[in-house]
């Protein structure tokens, strides 16, 4: 594990995870142990300044049931400033935070951000009965990665702007499309921590190209 | 999640799956479902996952007999019906039960104290199956014991089909502070602590060393508003199940949720055109222009509007703002039945050991 970048800033990244429901309190432990700062967002006012500058350098939409984040956006605007907050942000989505992220999504059809350029079929491998833990190359460095499924969806289209990072039996698993990280799969139950370190490193690199 | 028997070593890949998906259910609510169209409103509600079964703990309570495992052919269509997470009662130590809820392939299995017990000594074996379980515990001996057995969510048990939230927090309360007391001792202390918790040493070191039990610990037994919920989460419960609390009214009848179907009667319960049915009416068949129309609207508004204020509450539990917001909202809730009426032998809590 190679923290690069972001031990070299005197203040560490603040990284919003939505915590309306579902594995935030995970992706906090790993994003402490990458030496950034989570904070937990269930309101608006938590992720924006009243202006809608972001409160945070980047957001993560964890696994949890997306019909059930999909309620509790639906109050108090919360859909709408997300919806506006993904397009400008650096923003992570695993499983049901992926499905949130894309603009289609099947099995059965619902609202999303439609921010990232795929389309997502939710439960796609079947019941927590076929969910597995699988070891795949990626284009990432080093070894494969593990990869833990969970009543996982299937990417069953990218668009052209869509960069594949690993694949499942040739479904993408795990896509960037600029400051939009996605992955069906739960890198916060496995203890390599690359998927994180990268979405991190993506902040910086946001970070870096807006200073100049 | 570290697996608890082998104490700090990564899990097999087995357990991480089953606790995998309890991280999943976090921050949420579980809601008991007796049909396809509770299941529907749960959903809707925002339920992360719903709990099938024919009769909610205070419909049991109230008629008594032997409460057994659901009918296949109600999981299967509730299973069709919703997307998210579908769970079920075994009895415990009823392991084929649990075989044939697996060969159903349903989410999580409840080895339950709400079902009459199958076995006065020996819980299931859990480790045998592929399908993760949940187990009820009222302290903490009790909640490593089923963890030894393989539970990969423990919820303490309350006592079920009340509506009063006494012991829900008794038991809350008893285990977190039984946590807290082992997280002081030494390492010779802790071989006395895990005769005196009748659990095994190992998990006993792993829970003192971390100060948390090694799989996710939710709450149930008698919840049944959303400041109820708050509570327990502020207690420490990571997510809630809400048995009876959404759709059952006085006198332990269900709130009418559905819609007519062929071949049904008029019951004297039923709406039509929102007023009662008239006398007349009662006992006829249902014509066929009423099929598909709801049989009470104002009751079925009643019992979405409780499931959503529920899954507000769980998720805002340290924001009194929205719960009293959420409460403002909810219609209604279940008169229950005071835990201290009920005479020990009458209490479900006491099932498993």
């Amino acid at each position: 594990m190679d923290p690069t970048g972001s031990t070299q800033r005197e203040k560490p990244l603040t990284i919003g995870v939505l915590a309306l429901q579902g594995a935030f309190e995970v992706h906090a432990a790993m994003l402490r142990s990458l030496g950034a700062e989570p904070v937990l967002i269930r309101r608006p006012e938590q992720l924006v300044q009243p202006d809608g500058t972001p409160k945070v350098d980047g957001l993560i939409l964890p696994g949890g049931e997306s019909s059930t984040f999909l309620r509790h956006l639906e109050r108090d605007g919360f859909f709408d400033l997300l919806d506006t907050f993904v397009r400008q942000t650096p923003t992570f989505g695993t499983c049901a935070g992926a499905i949130l992220l894309a603009t289609h999504v099947t099995n059965p059809s619902q609202r999303s951000f439609a921010a990232l350029d795929i389309t997502v079929e939710r439960n796609a491998y079947g019941r927590q009965l076929d969910s597995t833990i699988l070891r795949e190359p990626t284009t990432l460095s080093a070894d494969p990665l593990e990869m833990v499924f969970i009543r996982a969806p299937r990417i069953t289209r990218t668009g052209p702007g869509v960069q594949t990072l690993a694949s499942r039996d040739g479904d993408p698993v795990l896509v960037r499309e600029g400051h939009l990280l996605a992955a069906t799969f739960h890198p916060e139950l496995s203890t390599d921590s690359r998927v994180h370190q990268l979405f991190l490193d993506l902040i910086e690199e946001k970070l870096e190209i807006s200073a100049k | 999640m570290a697996d608890p028997t082998t104490n700090g070593t990564p899990a097999p890949s087995s357990l991480r799956l089953k606790t995998g998906l309890a991280e999943m259910l976090k921050g949420g609510v579980i809601m008991d479902v007796m049909d396809v169209d509770q299941a529907v409103i749960a959903e809707g509600a925002g339920a992360v996952a719903v709990m099938a079964l024919e009769r909610v703990p205070a419909m049991i309570r109230a008629e008594g007999g032997v409460a057994r495992m659901s009918h296949p052919g109600m999981i299967r269509a509730i299973q069709a019906a919703v997307s998210i997470p579908v769970m079920a009662k075994v009895r415990i130590g009823h392991f084929v039960e649990a075989q044939v809820l697996e060969h159903l392939k349903v989410d999580f299995i409840d080895e339950s104290e709400v079902l009459t017990p199958a076995d006065e000594l020996h819980h299931i074996d859990k480790h045998k199956f592929t399908t993760p379980f949940v187990c009820g515990a009222k302290d903490l001996g009790e909640a490593l014991r089923r963890i030894a057995e393989g539970a990969a969510m423990i919820r303490t048990k309350g006592e079920p089909g009340t509506g009063d939230v006494i012991h829900a927090v008794k038991h809350m309360r008893q285990i977190t502070s039984e946590i807290r007391a082992l997280t002081v001792l030494d390492d010779t202390e802790l071989y006395a602590a895990a005769k005196n918790l009748r659990a095994p040493y190992e998990i006993v070191k792993m829970v003192a060393k971390s100060g948390q039990l090694p799989v996710p610990n939710f709450s149930a037994g008698g919840i049944a508003t959303p400041a109820d919920a708050a509570l327990m989460m502020q207690l420490g419960a990571q997510t809630v199940f809400v048995g009876s609390g959404i759709f059952m009214k006085e006198g332990n009848i269900k709130l009418q949720v559905n819609s007519y179907v062929p071949g049904d009667v008029f019951r004297p319960t039923d709406m039509l055109h929102d007023k009662p049915v008239l006398p007349e009416l009662i006992g006829q068949d249902v014509h066929e222009k009423h099929f598909g129309k709801l049989r009470n609207p104002i009751e079925r508004a009643e019992a979405e509007s409780r499931a959503r204020a529920i899954v507000r509450a769980a998720t805002h539990f340290d924001n009194p703002a929205v719960i009293a917001e959420a409460s403002d909202e909810c219609v209604g809730a279940m008169k229950g039945l005071a835990v201290g009426n009920i005479q020990e032998a009458d209490m479900m809590q006491h099932r498993g050991w």
